[in-house]
């Protein structure tokens, strides 16, 4: 059963305090915050979908070069090994670590991955201005997915490793470190210019008896 | 805005934790979805305080062997050794190692039991209807939830050396069982910390008690 939208759209609920407030309009480059809890309800962003895009395309590129090449090897009397991200989970899984092995890929390749694909697909279907309701469900589980995205913490603790084997090794940092290194600026950056809020006004609704005209908000017969 | 301040729920309105439309449920319904994303929607995440104990217990018991039993072993010539957390921020104590040491003492001790801690008091004052440090402790969820993710530190670690150190019959690292502990501390506390509804912080406070500045 679909709740009833309300006619002013400009009401909103902080999700951190649940506190009822208007939104107002957001000047490029300004944000609103909740006068309660100081939760920030939205930053506007001056192009924001298109910047994005640009970012995310990287980001993909990026994505598929660090983990089609080594990222760390060691030599030591003669003798190399190297490994790629998807090989530590792998050694894992393989040597009886299915659990850890099963999160390391999770956090590490799966999660990032969809992070990049599932916002490069949104924002390629909100190019239109009514996008299709899949934009809208990648959209509510992106979130979720970006939770587990975990490329920086990943950075730090194959740094960390390094450093620990360099005491009985020589490392060998490979490319896909550097490339990682990049691509946790470029999410970095795909996290901070996009604004969902530009998606949701375009996404069809799910309940279509009630969509509401594109960016016009129903001001008239406003009543909190 | 209005001069009393009022929520959300007050007004018997929703918000979407997915989209952020703010909507009305059918006449007399607690539970409905979003017209906008279809989202199950309530006035608060259903069960919220029983989720967020019930996985901040197992993340403590499961604790107590993450940090008893070792999450490596090293076999050399000379034979086996195994490492705690403890014993590799220990190991790796050195003039030159410490601010790494350190980082791995911050990462994997300190900051699960420090969430554990931090979630386990926003619960009990949630649930004795704490209307006081508001401000404070909604600073407090959010830092639990930003800083989370980082203590998955030490299991990346411990990854990246197994896969990479196999040269037998020389030396081999291996992981143990306490690191399928840690991992299960690290995604238990970051499930406490997602069930938690940071709304009830503010519900005991009564409308008209606070003047909004």
């Amino acid at each position: 059963m679909f709740n009833q939208p309300l006619s002013d759209a400009s009401l909103i609920g902080c999700p951190h305090c649940d506190l009822l407030q208007r939104m107002p309009e957001v000047a490029p480059g300004e944000s609103a915050r909740c006068t309660r809890c100081d939760e920030e309800l939205c930053r506007h962003h001056a192009d924001s979908l298109q910047r994005t895009l640009a970012l995310t395309i990287a980001a993909a590129i990026l994505f598929v070069v660090a983990n089609s090449v080594p990222m760390l090897g060691l030599t030591v009397v003669g003798r190399e090994a190297f490994t790629t991200v998807f090989g530590g989970a792998e050694h894992l899984w393989s040597h009886g670590w299915q659990i850890v092995g099963a999160l390391v890929l999770l956090t590490a390749v799966v999660a990032p991955g969809l992070q990049i694909g599932f916002m490069l697909m949104i924002l390629i279907g909100a190019r239109r201005d009514r996008a299709p309701r899949w934009v809208g469900t990648l959209l509510r589980h992106y979130p979720t997915v970006s939770t587990w995205s975990m490329i920086e913490v990943m950075i730090l603790g194959v740094l960390v490793a390094l450093i620990k084997i360099a005491e009985y090794a020589k490392v060998v940092p490979g490319v896909s470190l550097f490339v990682l290194g990049a691509l946790v600026f470029l999410i970095a950056g795909i996290q901070s210019a996009f604004d969902p809020r530009e998606v949701w006004n375009k996404v069809e609704w799910a309940n279509t008896a009630e969509q509401q005209p594109v960016g016009e908000r129903q001001i008239t017969g406003a009543r909190s | 805005m209005s001069p009393a301040v009022l929520t959300a729920m007050q007004q018997g309105l929703q918000t979407c934790e997915a989209c952020g439309l703010l909507s009305r449920p059918a006449h007399g319904a607690d539970e409905g979805h979003c017209p906008r994303c279809a989202e199950e929607l309530a006035f608060r995440k259903p069960g919220s305080l029983q989720r967020t104990w019930a996985f901040l217990i197992a993340a403590a018991v499961c604790y107590i062997p993450a940090n008893m039993l070792p999450v490596l072993t090293t076999t050399t010539a000379a034979g086996a050794e195994s490492d705690t957390i403890l014993g590799g921020v220990v190991l790796l104590w050195s003039p030159t190692g410490w601010p790494l040491s350190l980082i791995v003492l911050i990462a994997s001790v300190m900051i699960p039991i420090g969430k554990i801690v931090a979630l386990v008091f926003l619960l009990v004052t949630v649930q004795r209807g704490s209307i006081k440090n508001n401000e404070q402790r909604i600073r407090l969820y959010r830092t639990v939830v930003f800083i989370g993710r980082w203590s998955m530190v030490d299991v990346f670690v411990d990854t990246f050396t197994a896969a990479l150190v196999q040269l037998q019959p020389l030396m081999a690292v291996e992981p143990s069982s306490g690191l399928v502990f840690f991992a299960a501390v690290v995604v238990l506390t970051m499930l406490a910390a997602e069930s938690f509804d940071p709304r009830l912080i503010w519900d005991a406070t009564r409308s008209p008690e606070i003047s909004h500045a």
